[in-house]
């Protein structure tokens, strides 16, 4: 544990979290540490909301009729579910909370170059989730969360303009930040910190915020199409008109599908991060897992038709589709061999957060394989829009975006917040949400086998019985996340103190203190070893008068 | 033993079969890697976990970093990649298969609307929300939606295909199996989208004579309400066998390529009869002027069916005059 | 070192080289998102231009070319005015820069003026005319490719509209900028903000002189 700033870290010294309290130093502040934390607050409340309509709904679908909700409040609560949950919670969630504490600070910067745009981005976001939630009260959206025209435009009887205008406003704020980090990660980083010493959860962020700028704006001006046809009764989608309602959705794929890559990269990142961390080891195929993020982010732009087989897109259109998602496969095959072989002769130890990463392996690998099943054309007819879906999406997102989100806040919890949370509990909590999880969305995809359409409150008979254990599930899961809500506040006042780096972990970021100083570092560091030097002790030499490599650009 | 524990669901026809098979496919392989992959996962955690240390001692030998060379990654993928493509071509086969149905299928008229499922027989007979289909015929269902996209989902046929507005798309299964099958609409389209559903009948070739025999049939099949239209909205005034005068003779027009004015060609199908009579305009067969009108507002979607259910049945000579 | 900085450089950058690389690459990848937001409308322009041809020509028919053409030579003007703009800046002449700016201001608006000439026609087309092509409910064109039409229109209006809204934006931050540049904020040491605010400008312009032929001069030949 002895790295040489340690010393500086000694309790009464100023840190970003102490050095001002005021209100306004918090609201107004620059910093993108406090950033972030305004964003983690925020985003666990959209979670809950997004969390506890999922309750609500799964409850009703306990029975095969409707007693708890009417279709129309049904369809308002998956769509509030849907919405929330992917653009107001897991697109933002690793990027802007943990993305933004740690870029500048693994870069050995004291700041993002562009501080104000990062601050202006949380309060467009909550712009933006203040619409969705408006929406959502002033009486439900029910398109669904792919707003899928002409339904959109011309039928649901809702405020579909509301909730449009807040995705699209969330929208700006992702690029906000997935601008700000690729020029942060181009123009600041700290000296001797060459490309290939970068660690991989930055070469994540990157891969990200590309998809982010490319993808964003489609979707953006997408939804301004809507927001026209809608408000102003233009008719872009109106098949009356000879509109074409495919085209919506070719657009509104082309963004959402790279979508997922926004939700699952970050999270592969930590993934990377907690792995080598306590497997005392560089991760093997360091060079694979960088670029393999860049070769998904890539081809993750050809393969949205893959939600369109039976949409009556051309055959041919669809061929294409098929054969390219199956190419993502590898990159993201390629990644999980590397993390396997990482443990090999590593020195493991399964502390909290690696159960998190061990969750997030687990739960992809069945989510992403089962990604096959409907990447394949003959067996896409079947499964497409059934319950074999909704399994498939809720394996990766939840088990694959949220663990991964799990597993980075409870890496980092300590340099966040300088306090560790009770260790035995989080252990326990991590394998009740395994559980939770894995009996909430296993039996789905038997659902969707049998033929269970999604978007049902009302269902024959036969499907009950596996509802009936997605639902109990569903209940333990929000019993899990419970405990953890309960014991991460526990420890904000109660946690031991954890010091600079209470995992021996390796990086710029556990050189500086825990919770770190406002400019991160007291002196610009200078990084003079490869990434993830475990077989050494961790050192950060002071700026030399021979600065080793150039870092500009 | 409740029906959704069994591994597969029922099969009523063969392409179900051969869906099935793909299927278990997958599932073998992907069930061999996710075990593979947990057994490592657990093996090595096991195997290579950290041993309690002295304290002060934690430094002392570190494992020691992996070497960069990318044998491991090179085959391992490559080895993967086949694996996909061979699901790749499987799927592709079926989905083919799916797309084309065969000539001699008895065609059935499908209309969407929030939200129930207008049927219609050859024979001219309606039911709605309910299919009646013979046992062993292969049937094809020429779907169009009179609102927003709905979807037509048979899970015991495993076939699916989204139903349009303003366009036609088409279905098309063999019933191996006689008995009631669900009928879904998977594609989500308002408040009652989960109760859009209804039953396939699949029944002996006898019964389903006698049932499209018997019963309210109103007079007339789709073919004859076309003809009928066919003269009543004054197509003939145009499209005359007789004198082909002002417009093309629709004789064995159907199926064929079409010369367009622009050089072009389009396959006349049932999209392209549809644009004909809503939207003369789009497309001009060469050597005519344009003056075919719109249609556009005149004719229902039900109306619409029949026309190109006519204009269809003119392409094979027998009915021809 | 915090201390040792100029005003002008945010105390996070290390010398001025960074700050002046981050604003430029900043701008540029800002540039790529909206080429992709336009680039959207552009898609769903071709795809239906390839279905409708006939209610296209009929369509941009329709659309005052005089005004669209004089509009097109403010623009590029405007775009002129901006260049020598972020020139005297780094030339160090802050009033000159200012007077230019102020001159881009008055060629955008009046921009936005000439647009809002052409929007009323069609809002407004008098008791005699014989169609209305506002898209929507009343939308009306006797012809029979009428419905084409309104989807053109739908499309003319949208992307005009989008265009129109990043002027104002433009001219927003351009009037602030002048504002800087009267109290000779900018000089050749610290310049980003107009050069930046300039590439901006000029693309704004860019997508402009692709609206023009797509929307006016399409099918007139
Ligand atoms: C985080 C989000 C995320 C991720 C990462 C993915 C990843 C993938 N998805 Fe998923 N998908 C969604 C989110 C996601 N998806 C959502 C939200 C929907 C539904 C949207 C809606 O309709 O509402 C959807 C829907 C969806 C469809 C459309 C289904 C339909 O509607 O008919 C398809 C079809 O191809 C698909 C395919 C894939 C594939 C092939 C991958 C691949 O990237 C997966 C690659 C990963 C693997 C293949 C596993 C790798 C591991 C191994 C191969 C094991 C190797 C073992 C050893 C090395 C030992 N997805
Ligand atoms: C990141 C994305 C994300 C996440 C995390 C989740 C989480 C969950 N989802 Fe969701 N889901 C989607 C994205 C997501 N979902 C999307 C995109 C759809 C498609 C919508 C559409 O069709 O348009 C969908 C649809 C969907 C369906 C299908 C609905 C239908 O088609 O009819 C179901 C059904 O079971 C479901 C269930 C759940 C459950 C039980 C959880 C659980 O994991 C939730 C657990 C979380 C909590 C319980 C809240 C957190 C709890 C606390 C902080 C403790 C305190 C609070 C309480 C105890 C209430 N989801
Ligand atoms: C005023 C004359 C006129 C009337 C009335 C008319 N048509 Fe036509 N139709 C034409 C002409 C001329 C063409 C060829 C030019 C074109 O494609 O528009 C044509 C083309 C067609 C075609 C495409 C033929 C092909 O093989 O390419 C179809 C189908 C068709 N008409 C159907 C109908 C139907 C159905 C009606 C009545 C509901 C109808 N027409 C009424 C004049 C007419
Ligand atoms: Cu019709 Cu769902
Ligand atoms: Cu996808």
């Amino acid at each position: 544990m002895t790295s040489v700033t340690d010393t500086s870290a000694s309790p009464p010294e100023k840190n970003y979290l102490n050095e001002k309290i005021t209100v306004s130093s918090w609201l107004l502040s620059l910093d993108h540490k406090r950033i972030g934390l305004l964003y983690l607050i925020s985003l666990l409340v959209f979670f809950l909301i997004g969390g506890a309509a999922a309750l609500v709904f799964r409850l009703e679908l306990l029975t095969p009729e409707a007693n708890l909700l009417r279709s129309e409040t049904y369809n308002k609560f998956f769509t509030t579910h849907g919405i929330v949950m992917i653009f107001f919670f897991l697109i933002p969630s690793i990027p802007a909370v943990l993305g933004n504490f740690l870029l500048p600070i693994m870069l050995g910067a004291k700041d993002f170059a562009f501080p104000k745009i990062n601050l202006a981005s949380w309060y467009v976001f909550m712009a933006g989730g203040l619409l969705g939630i408006i929406a959502t009260i002033a009486g439900g959206v029910e398109t669904g969360w792919t707003f899928y025209t002409p339904y959109s435009t011309m039928y649901a009887n809702s405020n579909v303009i509301l909730a449009v205008s807040g995705a699209f406003i969330a929208g700006f704020s992702s690029i906000m930040t997935a601008l700000n980090f690729i020029v942060t990660i181009h123009k600041m980083r700290a000296p001797g910190l060459t490309w290939f010493r970068l660690p991989l959860f930055v070469w994540a962020m990157y891969a990200t915020a590309l998809v982010i700028l490319l993808g964003t704006p489609v979707v953006a001006i997408t939804l301004v199409m809507i927001f026209v046809e809608r408000a102003f009764g233009f008719g872009i989608f109106d098949p009356a008109l000879g509109g074409d309602p495919v085209l919506f959705q070719h657009l509104f794929w082309f963004y959402s599908h790279p979508a997922v890559y926004i939700m699952i990269l970050p999270a592969m990142g930590v993934v990377s991060e907690v792995i080598s961390c306590f497997s005392k080891r560089r991760l093997y195929g360091y060079k694979v897992i960088a670029f393999s993020s860049l070769a998904i982010a890539v081809i993750g732009f050809f393969v949205w038709g893959h939600h369109m087989f039976v949409s009556s897109q051309s055959t041919f259109a669809s061929l294409t589709f098929s054969f390219l998602t199956f190419f993502v496969a590898v990159p993201t095959a390629l990644k999980m061999l590397n993390w396997i072989m990482t443990l090999y002769k590593g020195s493991v130890s399964l502390a909290s957060p690696m159960l998190y990463a061990f969750g997030f392996l687990g739960l992809f690998v069945i989510g992403g394989l089962t990604g096959l099943f409907l990447s394949t054309l003959g067996t896409d007819i079947h499964f497409h829009d059934t319950y074999f879906v909704v399994a498939h999406f809720h394996y990766v997102m939840v088990g694959g975006g949220v663990m991964g989100f799990l597993a980075g806040l409870h890496f980092w919890w300590p340099k966040m917040t300088g306090r560790k949370y009770p260790e035995a509990i989080a252990v326990f909590t991590a394998i009740v949400i395994f559980v939770g999880f894995n009996l909430t969305f296993f039996p789905q995809f038997q659902l969707g086998v049998h033929g269970m359409p999604r978007r049902y409150h009302v269902y024959p008979e036969e499907f009950q019985l596996l509802h009936i254990f997605s639902t109990s599930g569903a209940m333990v899961l929000g019993f899990g996340y419970t405990i953890m809500a309960i014991y991460l506040l526990w420890s904000l006042k109660f946690g031991q103190k954890a010091g600079s780096n209470p995992w021996d972990a390796r990086g710029l970021e556990w050189e500086t203190s825990s919770p770190p100083p406002t400019h991160n570092f007291h002196q610009t560091p200078v990084v003079r070893q490869p990434v993830y030097p475990y077989e050494a002790p961790s050192v950060t030499a002071p700026p030399a008068n021979d600065s080793p490599e150039a870092s500009h650009g | 033993m409740n029906e959704t524990l069994k591994l597969l669901p029922a099969q009523a026809t063969d392409f179900a079969g051969q869906v099935d098979a793909l299927y278990l496919f997958i599932l073998a392989v992907t069930v061999i890697f996710t075990v593979l992959f947990f057994v490592l996962l657990v093996g090595f955690s096991i195997k290579y976990r950290r041993r309690k240390r002295a304290e002060g001692a934690a430094e002392e030998k570190a494992p020691e970093p992996p070497h960069e060379h990318y044998t491991l990654e090179i085959f391992g993928g490559a080895f993967l990649l086949v694996l996909l493509m061979i699901m790749f071509f499987w799927g592709a086969k079926l989905y083919f298969k799916a797309q084309t149905p065969p000539s001699d299928a008895m065609e059935i008229l499908v209309t969407g609307k929030q939200w129930m499922w207008k049927i219609q027989h050859p024979s001219g007979k309606k039911e709605i929300n309910t299919l009646h289909v013979p046992v062993g015929r292969a049937v094809r269902l020429s779907m169009t939606s009179e609102d927003v996209i709905h979807s037509f989902f048979i899970p015991a046929f495993r076939v699916k295909n989204d139903v349009l507005p303003g366009r036609y798309t088409q279905l098309w299964f063999k019933p191996t199996k006689e008995g009631t099958f669900h009928l879904f609409c998977a594609e989500y389209c308002g408040n009652e989208h989960a109760r859009m559903i209804g039953f396939v009948k699949v029944i002996s070739e006898e019964e389903y004579e006698a049932w499209t025999g018997t019963g309210p049939v109103e007079g007339e099949t789709p073919v004859q309400a076309g003809e009928r239209l066919f003269a009543e909205l004054g197509c003939l005034a145009c499209h005359n066998p007789a004198s082909g005068a002002l417009g093309p003779n629709l004789a064995g027009r159907f199926g064929s390529m079409v010369q367009l004015m622009d050089g072009t060609t389009v396959l006349h199908d049932e999209n392209y009869t549809r644009e004909s009579i809503l939207n003369p305009m789009a497309k001009i067969v060469a050597g005519y002027a344009p003056i075919m009108p719109t249609f556009q507002g005149q004719v229902t979607e039900e109306q619409l069916g029949h026309l190109v259910a006519y204009i269809k049945s003119l392409a094979t000579p027998s009915t021809e005059p | 070192m915090a201390d040792s900085h100029p005003p002008y450089l945010a105390h996070h950058f290390e010398d001025l080289e960074q700050q002046k690389q981050s604003a430029t690459l900043g701008i540029w990848l800002f540039l790529i998102t909206e080429v992709m937001f336009f680039g959207g409308l552009f898609l769903g322009y071709i795809v239906y231009r390839g279905m409708y041809p006939e209610a296209w020509h009929l369509g941009s028919g329709k659309l005052d070319i005089v005004l669209g053409t004089v509009n097109t030579v403010v623009l590029i003007v405007s775009s002129l005015t901006m260049a020598l703009a972020v020139r005297s800046a780094q030339i160090n002449r802050p009033k000159a820069c200012a007077n230019y700016l102020l001159a881009t201001i008055v060629l955008g608006t009046a921009f936005l003026g000439i647009k809002a000439v052409e929007y009323s026609a069609k809002f407004f087309p008098g008791e005699d005319a014989a169609y209305v092509l506002i898209p929507g409910a009343n939308f009306f064109l006797d012809s029979p490719f009428s419905n084409g039409v309104q989807l053109f229109f739908s499309f003319y209006f949208t992307m005009t509209g989008m265009h129109a809204i990043h002027m104002i934006i433009g001219i927003g931050i351009l009037a602030w900028l002048y504002v800087k540049a009267r109290q000779g904020t900018y000089h050749e040491h610290y310049y980003n903000p107009v050069e930046v605010t300039g590439l901006y400008w000029h693309f704004v312009d860019i997508v402009w002189i692709f609206l023009f032929p797509l929307l006016y001069l399409i099918g007139r030949h």
